[in-house]
């Protein structure tokens, strides 16, 4: 196997307060991302998912174990600005990440900070807001814009530092569902059509649901890890953990319980629909 | 109050000659026109000056009534201005007349005129410059023109970036005012009536939550201005780099001349 993207190595964090650790927000976490993936993180508040977020970009340093960002340490100073190019962060409130008063300006912020050259800046802005598709509001306000394409804006804005990975902290967690939708369309295009590796935290099944791999944190530790079909398949497990299912699995799971013979592994409603339909006909 | 009425460094945008002037020659210009303006004299010198400007907004295409509204919330210290003028200027001759314990004297009356046409070209300059320049343009042509300071170790790149932070967050702080005001208008607070006193208390569960907000905002923005690789002005390069053209020199060279102009024809009385 290639190279890991990020990799944490046995990861432990606690915050220190007056000089005393507090019981840890990270225990013991092991994961690695692959090149090119698109991996959700799934767990409820406090369950640490944004903790584990926040190390991927060297935000947080690990109190204990590592993090390799593309085989760098994160925790080597000197290596700060080669990991944040790499790995860029969205984060839930798109109004404190917007720099600028004007959107392309906001957008070459990050290309700005890394020195690159006028030409080339401009040439990147017009990229990532043609990626994120808000080319024509490049001009504008960002105030006057839409949660939703705030939220863009600012995606545009990480993607212009051209990096190899972005990491979504709730993006959508402050969008009406329009906007949800928007962001999770952009999201889904960077990963499928720029090779972007994408890791989105988020407590909504639905969005989980569409990633490639799924990882559920609770109480700081990594529950279960797999694809969103097996994932999803454990009903009990999940509940365990006080997570629900999509309202698909739910069903299903429900009809199974009354002794029906129903797959649990159906994510979108088609799939279920058909699921159905078999065991009628 | 409609809190979205405020306006701020309202930008107009536009292409003229005004609007696409370097931020710099533009702020430099301004302050040339002021060094004019106060060493003018007579209405000789202020009729040049005024000439001046009035060609400025022509060429600027602002129109000349959206300058004057932005003259209302100036309009009194102005009149008070020009009331202590009348009041306390004493002249050589003898009193025009009597006002209680003033004496009014017709030099008086000239004076608060004066001050009147500086105090507004005065403002109608600077109105002229944050029309015509976003804001984002006026803060790079500040750090720009600020920027041998940093020898100096001045922090000029941490001011202006701070200055654009500020302009960026306006918009984002009066929605959010709004938005308080309403909750706690929802839970019965009451911003309008009572006396000044009453009034001011009552902004306390405005202020509160606002600053705690504020200072939450600030928080998240300097941790995704960092994962955005923000280390400092060093080594930064910008989007739009600033260039002088010619016509950046000849109105420069304009504004020199009219300097020069006003300082000689007051040397000579006028």
């Amino acid at each position: 196997m290639e190279r890991p993207i990020i990799k944490t190595d046995h990861l432990t964090f606690s915050y220190h307060t007056d000089g005393e650790a507090t019981p840890p927000v990270l225990t013991d976490v092991s994961l690695e991302i692959a090149d090119g993936s698109f991996v959700a993180v799934l767990g409820h508040n406090g369950s640490g998912k944004s903790t584990l977020a926040k190390h991927m970009n060297a935000i947080l340093l690990p109190t204990g174990g590592k993090v390799y960002v593309d085989g760098l340490d994160t925790s080597n100073e000197d290596l700060l600005l080669d990991v944040r190019r790499t790995v860029g962060m969205v984060f839930q409130n798109p109004d404190n990440q917007i720099v600028a008063n004007v959107v392309e300006e906001d957008v070459a912020f990050a290309p700005e900070n890394l020195g690159i050259p006028s030409a080339e800046i401009r040439q990147r802005v017009d990229e990532a807001l043609a990626a994120v598709g808000m080319s024509e509001f490049a001009t504008h306000a960002p105030h006057l814009l839409s949660g939703g394409q705030k939220q863009r804006v600012a995606i545009a804005g990480v993607i212009a530092m051209r990096p190899r990975c972005i990491v979504l902290d709730e993006p959508t967690a402050m969008l009406d569902p329009v906007g949800r939708a928007e962001v999770m369309r952009t999201i889904k295009t960077l990963n499928r059509k720029s090779g972007v590796t994408v890791v989105l935290i988020t407590h909504h099944m639905d969005e989980a649901a569409q990633a490639d791999r799924l990882i559920v944190m609770a109480g700081g530790h990594v529950v279960a890890d797999g694809t969103p079909k097996t994932v999803f398949s454990d009903v009990e497990g999940l509940r365990n953990v006080g997570l629900t299912v999509p309202d698909t699995v739910e069903l299903l799971y429900e009809l199974r319980q009354d002794g029906l013979d129903l797959p649990l592994d159906a994510l979108t409603d088609d799939e279920c629909a058909n699921a159905l339909y078999k065991l009628l006909a | 109050m409609a809190l979205r009425d405020i306006t701020l460094g309202q930008y107009f945008p536009g292409h003229t000659i005004v609007h696409r002037l370097d931020p710099r020659t533009k702020l430099l210009f301004t302050i040339l026109f002021i060094v004019a303006l106060f060493l003018c004299k007579t209405i000789v010198s202020y009729a040049i000056v005024a000439a001046v400007l009035a060609i400025s907004i022509l060429l600027s295409r602002i129109k000349p009534a959206t300058i004057l509204r932005g003259m209302k919330p100036v309009m009194l210290i102005i009149v008070i201005t020009a009331m202590l003028n009348i009041l306390y200027t004493t002249g050589e001759g003898t009193p025009l007349f009597q006002l209680w314990i003033f004496r009014i004297y017709p030099e008086g009356f000239l004076t608060a005129f004066y001050m009147i046409l500086r105090i507004m070209l005065l403002i109608t300059c600077t109105f002229l410059l944050t029309y015509t320049t976003s804001p984002i343009l006026l803060t790079d042509g500040l750090e720009l023109l600020l920027s041998p300071l940093k020898k100096l170790h001045a922090p000029i790149h941490e001011l202006s970036m701070m200055m654009s932070i500020a302009l960026r967050f306006i918009p984002t702080l009066i929605e959010e005012t709004d938005k308080i005001m309403s909750a706690q208008k929802a839970r019965g607070a009451d911003f309008e009536t009572g006396n000044l006193f009453q009034k001011a208390r009552a902004l306390v569960p405005l202020l509160v939550p606002l600053f705690i907000s504020a200072f939450r905002r600030a928080d998240e923005l300097a941790i995704a201005m960092e994962c955005r690789c923000y280390h400092g002005g060093e080594g930064r390069t910008r989007l739009r780099q600033l260039r002088y053209t010619t016509a950046d020199y000849w109105v420069l060279a304009a504004g020199l001349a009219l300097c020069v102009l006003i300082g000689v024809l007051r040397h000579f009385g006028w």
